[in-house]
């Protein structure tokens, strides 16, 4: 039950202080402050500026060693499983796309010591789209893409 | 929010596999109540970080559009069986979590 | 709304209930069971308690991504803590149920000879609950639902052994949930059998329609439109609610004789709950 007592430390930029705070107070882990959440990307709202936000680059080139598993038609938008997986070297990240998404960054994962070219996890659609996964190896950045198909739902009780 | 996280790490090989689910709303601050007709604010978890013995093996950033409730699995190698596995949320609104695991 | 209007004219034109009157349970069992196997001589018979997933392999896929980690596994996990949290006097839950309520499951609902009537098991959570001086649940999600669900979980893999015993009044309940199945109703007018016997593997919108057979396997069920665990009264809620016709009360005698007619049709399959579904 700590995380109420956690509430509010990492609120916007008047954080900081209360980040002194409670690192001091043994609250947060260091790693935990150091990796910024990347707004700008996130708040994007096309998928070049996204990964010019994020990545520092929109300069994709078009990888088969990058499989996306994603539904050919989702059957509940808000619930869309996804695994992507590649075996591409000296991977630094892996990041997700909605290219129809008001806001196309769903996610990104950026990878540590062992950590293989694999993640999956569920994510929100509104509409038809392409799915892009980025992998950034070496400095840059590849990508496959896949369309998922969201009907309306609003049947079945 | 206690206990939020429910995790399993599993060894094959020299893989360890890593899926968590997280109880959270995941609220992307465009959904109306539906009683009152007001925005419900945004409330989402905007990073996961996944340690193994001390190194972070995984950061996960997201934002508003991963589901409620966030699944979250991934790979890794150097694990033993009987490791632990440390996995902390934070929020947008500063709220957070932490579970472990022992890999298995 | 509208397609579904034009489907229900569809079904008008083309539905036909492969029912007879006026045979016992057994034959309406046999001949129920039997219906599915014609209409879907490629699906085990196992395989009729994943819904629709024993139908479209691309529905199925996303279905087995999310059951990888089910989202029911916190109601399983919370609905065991209650179920052995003491009541106010001591007691808990297990003392109101045979074999202290594990894997219990597949012989609800039963006919109560006592009461004359049927129980399901959410009822009789909460008849234990008032027995025992604790106020009654609500019946649709929560923690009824979280209860249930690891009653369920501790009954999977049994098999589903609904009985009817030799009582004229067990024989009406039955007769009632089958009345309730088969009557057109709404303003779509159009019966639960129209839809899961007749249809099954049809598209209403974007839902493929599970059949009736192996339906009541899994509940209670998370559902992702939902996003919570709901009973399996609440499912018929809403299924009585999207043809636009009233819907009764869970746990109402009508709904309870709904899943007395609904369950024993899917005798001999497993109980595979809690489930999930999109
Ligand atoms: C207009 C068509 C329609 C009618 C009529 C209808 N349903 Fe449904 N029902 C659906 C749809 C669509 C779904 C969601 C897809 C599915 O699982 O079949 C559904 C789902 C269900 C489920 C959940 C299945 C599962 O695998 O979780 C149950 C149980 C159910 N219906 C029971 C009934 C009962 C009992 C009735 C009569 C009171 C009824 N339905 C009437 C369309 C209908």
């Amino acid at each position: 039950m700590n995380s109420l007592k956690r509430r509010t430390f990492l609120k916007g930029t008047a954080a900081i202080s209360s980040v002194g705070f409670a690192l001091g107070a043994g609250l947060l882990t260091p790693r935990m402050v150091l990796a910024a959440w990347p707004k700008s990307a996130f708040e994007s709202k096309s998928v070049d500026d996204a990964l010019t936000n994020l990545a520092g680059s929109a300069d994709l080139s078009t990888n088969e060693q990058i499989q996306i598993r994603a539904p050919d038609i989702a059957e509940n938008g808000n619930v869309v499983p996804i695994t992507v997986e590649t075996n591409i070297a000296n991977i630094e990240s892996i990041s997700i796309l909605t290219e129809k998404n008001a806001s196309p960054l769903t996610a990104s994962f950026v990878l540590g010591a062992g950590a293989e070219g694999f993640v999956a996890t569920r994510m929100k659609m509104g509409k038809t789209s392409d799915v892009i996964a980025v992998v950034k190896a070496d400095g840059k950045l590849h990508s496959s893409r896949k369309e998922v198909k969201v009907t309306i739902g609003g049947c079945g009780g | 929010m206690a206990n939020s996280i429910r995790m399993r790490a599993n060894l094959e090989g020299d893989v360890t596999t890593v899926r968590a689910l997280i109880s959270h709303p995941m609220e992307t601050g465009m959904m109306k109540n539906k009683k009152t007709g007001d925005l419900i604010p945004a409330h989402f978890i905007q990073e996961v970080v996944c340690e193994h013995n001390g190194n972070t093996v995984l950061t996960s950033l997201w934002g508003p559009a991963i589901s409620t409730n966030p699944y979250l699995s991934f790979r890794f190698s150097g694990a033993k069986k009987g490791d632990t596995l440390k996995m902390s949320w934070v929020d947008n609104k500063g709220e957070s979590d932490s579970a472990e695991a022992t890999v298995a | 709304m509208k397609q579904l209007l034009t489907m229900a004219v569809a079904v008008g034109l083309m539905g036909s209930v492969p029912i007879v009157a006026q045979a016992t349970p057994e034959q309406d069992m046999k001949e129920y069971q039997a219906h599915y196997h014609k209409r879907f001589p490629n699906v085990p018979h196992d395989d009729f308690i994943n819904g629709l997933y024993a139908l479209d392999p691309e529905k199925r896929s996303q279905w087995e991504a999310i059951e990888d980690f089910p989202p029911y596994t916190v109601a399983v996990e919370e609905g065991e803590k209650l179920f052995n949290t003491p009541f106010a006097n001591g007691k808990t839950y297990a003392s109101c149920f045979k074999n202290g309520g594990i894997g219990i499951k597949q012989d609800y609902p039963y006919f109560d000879t006592k009461t004359g009537q049927v129980k399901t098991i959410e009822l009789e959570i909460n008849e234990c609950r008032v027995k025992n001086g604790e106020k009654p649940l609500g019946y649709q999600k929560g923690d009824i639902a979280s209860i249930s669900a690891y009653m369920s979980w501790t009954s999977r893999g049994n098999t589903i052994n609904v009985k009817i015993p030799n009582d004229p009044r067990a024989l009406a309940a039955y007769e009632s949930g089958k009345e309730h199945y088969y009557a057109k109703r709404g303003q779509l007018n159009m019966s639960c059998a129209d839809c899961h016997v007749s249809y099954p593997g049809y598209y209403v919108r974007a839902n493929i329609l599970s059949p009736g057979l192996g339906q009541t396997s899994h509940f209670p069920t998370f559902r992702s439109k939902w996003q919570n665990m709901g009973t399996l009264h609440r499912r018929y809620g809403g299924c009585n609610r999207q043809v636009r016709a009233a819907s009764f009360d869970p746990q109402s005698e009508e709904y309870r004789n709904l899943e007395y007619f609904h369950t024993y049709m899917s005798n001999g399959l497993e109980i595979n709950g809690p489930g999930s579904r999109m």
